[in-house]
């Protein structure tokens, strides 16, 4: 049962208030974008052991969504930060190179 | 034979008597006792059958590692299999039964097992049983099943209660034996917040029974002490009778605390399920004894060393007069000790070992006139039901006998090995210990939470620290420490000076005699619940069953209900032996929770029956309930899908409730519709984007059917938007939408399109919303209100605020059934008042509430389609001849990429349609059409499929509607319906609007 | 290979088992294969098996980067059913289970198929009507069920609470020829026929890279070396993604905890498999006696073969609810395993973007009632480039939108 904390509304819970919403920083793809892109876009998850960055929704307390960074063998929680992102905060990239040296996902290292 | 001694007893009060049955049979112990120490003291050794062989069974432990003594206990609805008989404590009027035998415990059909049980060795049944083929399904596993299982099953419903509760504390230290006091007092002397927990009634663990002395006093006095000292802190909560079940991941931890199984008349709940946040956890969950393995180590009568020695000390009980010890260890020698002090005759110490010198334990045996056998063991065990004696051979050879030692007690020791269990329930690894023979916690690889902290600290024997100094320090060390890590220091405790006395090295044994031939290995136990034996292991391993994983679920070691506390080591070690390989090298099965089996019902707690799941009542839900509502569960709701009158059926209760809405005026309870405000300056630009149709063109004052599809294209959601003012539209969700829609908008709103200015809320509970439909709708409502709510006023698809019966409400003129129809959305707390005010208003002209049956019906007799039945989250708009409700203006909304895709724009997919059957019966639901052939994989050929179909009461007829292929191309065609019972129906492809096809009845 | 029979367990008894041949061998791997499959669970063997047995293809390795069936072939409820909605699932399903009544025959190991029956509660309107549905699909698509009443769920249920004040039972699909097996002993049994044809099965044996030329696959770096081969399939259930990845390729997969638990054993008293969707829980008994339990996934990407407790919580209400007997047994140990899930809950058997290397993935949560008919199609698949039973299953499916999605028969009702 993980502990998180919502970064916007600063409160730490237990799993139970939260719901997981998948993989995060998705890059979508409307129309006239090709079949490879939207396929990607829906379906091609990095899905990697180790450094994960995704979305949750703290849903049973202020409603919002959020992007945390997660270990999915360890189960560690690198930080929590506001979804409004296109990219992990500096902050959080140094947490985890801290303990994950030479990480990377997707575009992001 | 088995017996009270008059004196001692160190839990027992024998001033209070306690009355009991095992089999029918009046017996008699004291306050304090377990049911296995009662039964002891009653010379009731054999406690009950092996799973396989139907062995008796004797009591062999004295704690939560007992294999045999499982009993079913209570009756009726009391009644529980399995109960551990050294961990369950006596009480007044306790009634338990011995398992798995008929037709008794003492003579035994399923013993036969035993005569044939070389034939019965590990994984046989996957050897044979083959063939014929119909004899596995209707000979063999019937008789399989048959002899399945230990305890009978409960038959009737519990009436005991049950509940959680929640605590959060710095350090929760498991164990509460002396490693687990001190390692308490050390973390709670920082200030930390601590809480200890301990599976017994009693503090301490078994520190007492071994003796020594602590600072200068006996050690059951440090205990006393030490439990004073702790209770009068404010920083601890001490909590007995609660086990440590589980470690889960960032130090989430379940304690079980049997609060009412020792006193079953007292008021509040059987069990309490504690979840417990920790920051840090202490492991001080002590160690167990492991048996040798000899043959004849299973007859009753063999017992633990430990454990004869706690019934003496503990309980007052002595299980023979004659106990021969065996052993491989120093610590064996304190049973030997304590048993002649009482007055018991010890015929033999045998010690596998060799040691140069003796060591103090030896030679205060050996001064007390015990003869000590050194380099010896049991080349057997003699007896059946309860030993008789013992075959003295010498350890190193084939076990030849060399003399034999009348007996009725043997008490083994094969060493220690710490419960590492709750440390390696969520990832602690294990190294090998080799001067203990034992796997402890490697210290360096503890768990880990949730920002990559270590959270889990084993102290005492726990942590491979076996003598009471060695315990004390390293409790003393992890208390502080585990304090330290969470966020707590200073404090200082140090530990205090313990007598120490020094030990000879164990010894590695792990058959004995080492040279034991085929005939002893047979009979050499590992597993005694499940009948596994040396031999079994070996087989395993020659058979090519390496993996420890492979070699336990090959003979079933360590699977019965001690998962394997005795088993594992011994069973592990004997593979490793038998391929050859060090035992870190074959390492352990995986530990998993609960380190003891807990009840069901604990997990269940408060949530059940009514509370099971918590049901959402509308404002009108009594009115419901009280006036012959049949319900039908729909999301968290229940809703009325009929109101039947007495002497009434289903079908006859919705045919009226149809039949007086289209004739006259028809009420339902629509509060369940998900209504979501979506407020701000981008609001409908958000809603083009959500909906697949235009909303931003909407006027204020005006409604909007919109549809709602996935990025995936597939329809999501439907509902009739209306909007409110320039930025604020208000979307109705269907019911089971609500909470999902709402997060879809969130998740888009906060993830995707962050710099629009639009704000969502929930408001479904906050307004009650009813339906009044029908020719006589307006009429009824007009005399309610003063309000102009004429067709001009408030025309089809738009709304109007008026009041109604004195309350503020706000209408909406739209219709799901083609009538004439409102939706009078009001206050939440009003919703009741109107709903009475509706129904008195519309007496006149037979206002009939209706449930979501008729609505169905309606609908469908209308072409309209409804989610879950038109759509199964495979269908896009398109295919229902939704082309009206999809934008072509908009570049772009969720699912419009999607529906570009091959599979997608495929002409073959199939359309809606109605269907008209040929007789005027009623399709059956979900019914398909065939088509000619079969495809590659043998199976029919369709091209179409009933999506939703009932008996029209208006038009006396069965209607349905449907997906087809090519369907709205083909009207007139007639398809075929089997049935499932094998007969075929017929039905003309037809519109799918069968009432009131021009929508005259909505425009009145 | 010695046969197993009762004769053979009462001669060797009798010789204290002394002349038990190893169920399979352990070689040292050689430097090439024709195939290799990735994985020796249940389907990777079974895959292993028909190449050998349907299609003369033997000089076969199965690489295991720990011990053979030590997935999700050793950690799931063994539940075998076909009942399923769409044409391409009932298929491979109904291949699997009719595969499954023959299979101790076959493999010469009882490998306890015990076709008990599997009954689907349905506790909602929706249900009602999508298993009504699926009742009309299976009867077109050769698939033996019925839907049945309340009456006959309590008549072959007795343990069963059919007017719980929640979720009354309105109904059930049933499925009589649906049962269970031992689950350790399908992978076994496939294990000891694979390596009796000359296949070589090699445990921890770890994937570590891909070789490639030229867009085709020509071997596997592994823990023990190098080794080449023809053709590669990849059956590796919640790692795919990361294999896929050394490929230099993405799959629509995602991988979550699933957990199980059982009871202690109690004597025989339910003898169907018992699945309520709408609260989320299933139960069977096996042969020992445990009752098996199982629930939902957890939800978020998970490695770690545990999972959540409060999700043990919610199937076990489940569980009381449905069964109020279960109420006075006790929970004996629970445990995880790694699911890997798709995009459309439905499995991938397919070629890959990397020519002569195929996936077998995404099984999600049912994939042992599949592994005989998954292994024979795949097997198929990679003989012959093409086959029936997975032709609907490919990654293509996922570029086109023809999803195959068995959630639509509990649709959302209203």
């Amino acid at each position: 049962m993980l502990i998180l904390t919502c970064p916007c509304c600063g409160v730490t819970g237990e799993e139970t208030e939260f719901h997981g919403g998948g993989e995060a920083h998705l890059k979508r793809f409307g129309p006239g974008s090709t079949d490879e892109a939207f396929h990607d876009y829906l379906f091609s998850k990095v899905n990697p052991k180790g450094v994960h960055l995704e979305r949750w929704r703290h849903n049973n307390g202020c409603g919002k969504w959020f992007h945390a960074a997660r270990d999915t063998v360890t189960l560690e929680i690198y930080g929590t930060y506001p979804a409004q992102t296109t990219e992990p905060p500096q902050s959080v990239k140094d947490a985890i190179t801290a303990k994950r040296p030479g990480w990377s996902w997707r575009e992001f290292a | 034979m088995s017996t009270r001694l008059a004196n001692g007893g160190r839990l027992l009060d024998r001033g209070r008597k306690v009355d009991f049955t095992f089999n029918g049979k009046r017996l008699r112990g004291y306050a304090g006792d377990t049911i296995a120490s009662a039964l002891l003291a009653n010379d009731q050794m054999l406690v009950g059958r092996s799973f396989k062989y139907h062995r008796p069974r004797g009591v062999v432990a004295s704690g939560a590692e007992e294999p045999n003594g499982l009993v079913g206990m209570g009756t009726g609805a009391d009644f529980e299999p399995n109960q551990r008989v050294t961990t369950t404590e006596l009480f007044d009027g306790l009634t338990c039964t011995s398992q798995n035998h008929w037709p008794s415990l003492d003579f035994d059909v399923g013993a036969i097992n035993t005569k044939l049980a070389r034939f019965l060795f590990a994984g046989f049944y996957y050897k044979m049983f083959i063939h014929p083929r119909p004899f596995w399904k209707h000979v063999y596993e019937p008789i399989i099943r048959k002899s399945a299982g230990l305890g009978k099953a409960p038959d009737q419903r519990d009436t005991d209660t049950y509940e959680h509760f929640y605590a959060f504390c710095d350090v929760l230290v498991i164990g509460g034996g002396i490693a687990g006091l001190q390692a308490a007092r050390s973390a709670a002397a920082t200030g930390a917040k601590v809480m200890l927990i301990e599976q017994t009634a009693h503090w301490g663990g078994r520190a007492p029974v071994d003796g020594g002395t602590v600072g200068g006093q006996p050690v059951d006095k440090f205990v006393d002490d030490l439990v004073a000292e702790l209770s009068a802190m404010d920083n601890v909560t001490m909590r007995n009778r609660t086990m440590g079940a589980g470690v889960y991941d960032h130090g989430y931890a379940l304690g079980y605390e049997r609060v009412g199984d020792h006193q079953p008349a007292a008021k509040g709940p059987r069990h309490r399920l504690w979840r417990i946040r920790a920051a840090q956890i202490v492991t001080a969950t002590g160690a167990i004894e492991r048996p040798l393995s000899f043959a004849g180590n299973d007859i009753p009568g063999v017992m633990l060393a430990s454990a004869v020695r706690d019934y003496v000390v503990d309980y007052g009980v002595s299980i023979g007069d004659r106990t021969v010890v065996v052993t491989n260890n120093d610590d064996a020698y304190r049973t030997a000790i304590t048993l002649k002090k009482n007055g018991l005759d010890v015929p033999a110490i045998l010690d596998a070992r060799v040691p140069t010198q003796d060591s103090p334990l030896m030679a205060e045996a050996k001064s007390l006139g015990i003869r000590v056998l050194m380099g010896h063991g049991i080349s057997s065990v003699q007896g059946v039901k309860r030993v008789t004696g013992v075959g003295v051979c010498s350890q190193a050879g084939e076990g030849a006998v060399l003399e034999e030692i009348a007996c009725d007690v043997v008490a083994m020791s094969g060493g220690w090995s710490p419960v590492v269990h709750l440390w390696s329930h969520c990832g602690g690894k294990l190294i090998w210990d080799e001067t203990t023979a034992a796997f402890r916690p490697d210290v360096d690889k503890a768990p880990t939470g949730a920002k990559g902290e270590a959270f889990v600290t084993p102290a005492g024997a726990a942590n491979g620290a076996l003598s009471l100094g060695d315990v004390l320090s390293d409790a003393t060390t992890a208390g502080a420490s585990a304090a330290k890590a969470a966020g707590h220091s200073g404090g200082d405790v140090t530990a205090p000076e313990a007598e120490q006395i020094d030990e000879a090295p164990m010894a590695q044994v792990w058959m004995m005699p080492h040279g034991a031939g085929i005939k002893k290995r047979q009979k050499a136990w590992l597993d005694y619940q499940n009948d596994v034996k040396v031999s079994d292991i070996q087989l395993a391993a020659q058979e090519g069953y390496e993996s420890v994983e492979h070699a336990k679920r090959y003979t079933t070691l360590g699977m019965a209900t001690d998962q394997g506390k005795l088993s594992n080591i011994n069973g592990l070690a004997i593979l490793s032996d038998a391929l050859g390989q060090p035992i870190p090298q074959t390492g352990t099965t995986t530990f998993r929770p609960p380190y003891t089996p807990i009840s069901m019902a604990s997990i269940t707690g408060e949530a059940r029956d009514e509370r099971f799941m918590p049901i959402r009542q509308t404002p009108m839900y009594q009115w419901h309930v009280d006036n012959g509502a049949f319900f039908e569960p729909v999301g968290q709701w229940r809703r009325p899908y009929t109101y039947q009158k007495p002497g009434e059926s289903i079908e006859q209760s919705v045919s009226r409730e149809v039949k007086a809405t289209r004739a006259s005026l028809g009420m339902l309870d629509a509060s369940t519709l998900g209504k979501l405000v979506v407020t701000g300056k981008d609001a409908g630009k958000f809603l083009d984007m959500l909906y697949t149709n235009m909303m931003s063109t909407l006027k204020p004052g005006h409604c909007r059917y919109g549809l709602m599809c996935g990025e995936n294209g597939f329809l999501i959601d439907d509902g009739v938007v209306a909007r409110i003012d320039d930025n604020t539209f208000l979307c109705h969700t269907t019911t089971g939408g609500a909470e999902s829609i709402h997060g879809h908008m969130e998740e888009w709103l906060q993830t995707e399109w962050w710099d629009w200015e639009v704000y969502v809320a929930n408001l479904t509970e906050q307004y009650a919303q009813i339906a009044v439909v029908g020719p006589q709708a307006r009429a009824t409502l007009e005399k309610l209100t003063g309000d102009d709510i004429s067709g001009d006023a408030l025309p089809f698809m738009a709304w109007k605020d008026i009041t109604l019966a004195g309350i503020q409400a706000r209408a909406y003129r739209i219709s799901f059934s083609g009538e004439l129809s409102y939706e009078i959305a009001v206050k939440a707390s009003e919703g009741r008042a109107l709903w009475d005010a509706l129904l008195a208003a519309g007496q006149t002209a037979n206002i009939t509430p209706y449930g979501t049956e008729a609505l169905h019906i309606m609908r469908a007799e209308k072409g309209f389609i409804m989610m879950g039945d038109e759509t199964d989250g495979t269908v896009i708009p398109q295919d229902l001849g939704l082309h009206w409700a999809i934008s072509k203006k908009k570049e772009d909304y969720i699912g419009k990429r999607a529906q570009a895709r091959s599979h997608v724009t495929d002409p073959r997919r199939w359309q809606l349609v109605g269907l008209e059957t040929v007789d005027g019966g009623v399709l059956p639901d979900g019914a398909y059409a065939t088509a000619e052939g079969k495809n590659a994989n043998g199976q029919r050929e369709t091209q179409g499929r009933v999506t939703s179909t009932y008996h029209s009461p208006t038009l006396e007829r069965g209607i349905a509607m449907g997906l087809v292929l090519n369907g709205p191309d083909r009207m007139g065609e007639v398809l075929e319906f089997p049935r499932l019972d094998g007969t075929i129906m017929r039905a003309k492809i037809v519109d799918p609007v069968f009432f009131d096809k021009d929508g005259e009845k909505q425009n009145v | 290979m010695k046969r197993y029979s009762a004769f053979a367990v009462a001669r060797e008894a009798l010789r204290n088992n002394t002349g038990w041949e190893r169920a399979w061998a352990s070689p040292e791997p050689r430097k090439k294969y024709d195939v290799i499959i990735v994985g020796a669970g249940g389907h990777g063997l079974a895959t292993a098996y028909y190449l050998g047995k349907n299609f003369g293809i033997t000089n076969v390795a199965v690489l295991e980067k720990g011990w053979l069936g030590g997935g999700n072939t050793g950690r799931n409820t063994t539940i075998i059913r076909s009942n399923y909605l769409q044409d391409a699932s009932a298929a491979i399903y109904e291949k699997a289970r009719s595969l499954y009544e023959g299979l101790s025959q076959d493999l010469n190991y009882n490998i306890m198929f015990s076709p008990r029956g599997v009954m689907m509660l349905a506790q909602t309107q929706g249900e009602v009507r999508g298993f009504e549905r699926t009742a009309h699909a299976n009867m077109l698509q050769g698939v033996k069920t019925e839907f049945i009443g309340p009456e006959r769920v309590k008549q072959l249920v007795p343990i069963i609470n059919i007017n719980g004040p929640r979720y009354p039972v309105l109904g059930a699909i049933w499925q009589a020829r649906a049962g269970t097996a031992r689950h350790d002993a399908v992978a076994w049994g496939y294990a000891r026929a694979c390596s009796d044809m000359g296949m070589h099965i090699i445990q921890k044996c770890e994937v570590t890279g891909i070789e490639q030329s030229g867009g085709k696959v020509t071997g596997v770096n592994t823990t023990r070396g190098s080794i080449g081969c023809d053709k590669l399939g990849v059956v590796v259930a919640g790692h795919s993604g990361h294999v896929a990845d050394m490929a230099g390729f993405r799959l629509p997969i995602e991988s979550v905890s699933l957990q199980a638990l059982v009871s202690e054993p109690i004597k025989p008293c339910m003898d169907v498999v018992v699945m309520a969707n709408t609260v989320h829980g299933y139960m069977s008994q096996s042969d020992k006696g445990e009752m098996v339990i199982g629930g939902g996934t957890d939800g978020y990407n998970n490695y770690t073969q545990r999972g959540a407790f409060h999700h043990i919580e919610e199937t076990v209400r489940a569980l009381v609810e449905t069964f109020p007997m279960v109420a006075r047994l006790k929970m004996l140990r629970q445990w995880g395993g790694i699911v890997d899930v798709t995009g459309d809950r439905s499995p991938i058997l397919s070629k890959t973007p990397v020519e002569n290397m195929f996936v077998n993935c995404g099984w999600g949560t049912g994939g042992f009632k599949a592994i005989p008919g998954s292994g024979w199609g795949f097997a198929e698949l990679m003989a012959k480039g093409h086959s029936p039973l997975t032709e609907a299953f490919g990654l293509n499916r996922f570029y086109e939108g023809r999803f195959i999605d068995e959630s639509v028969a509990a649709g959302v009702a209203h």
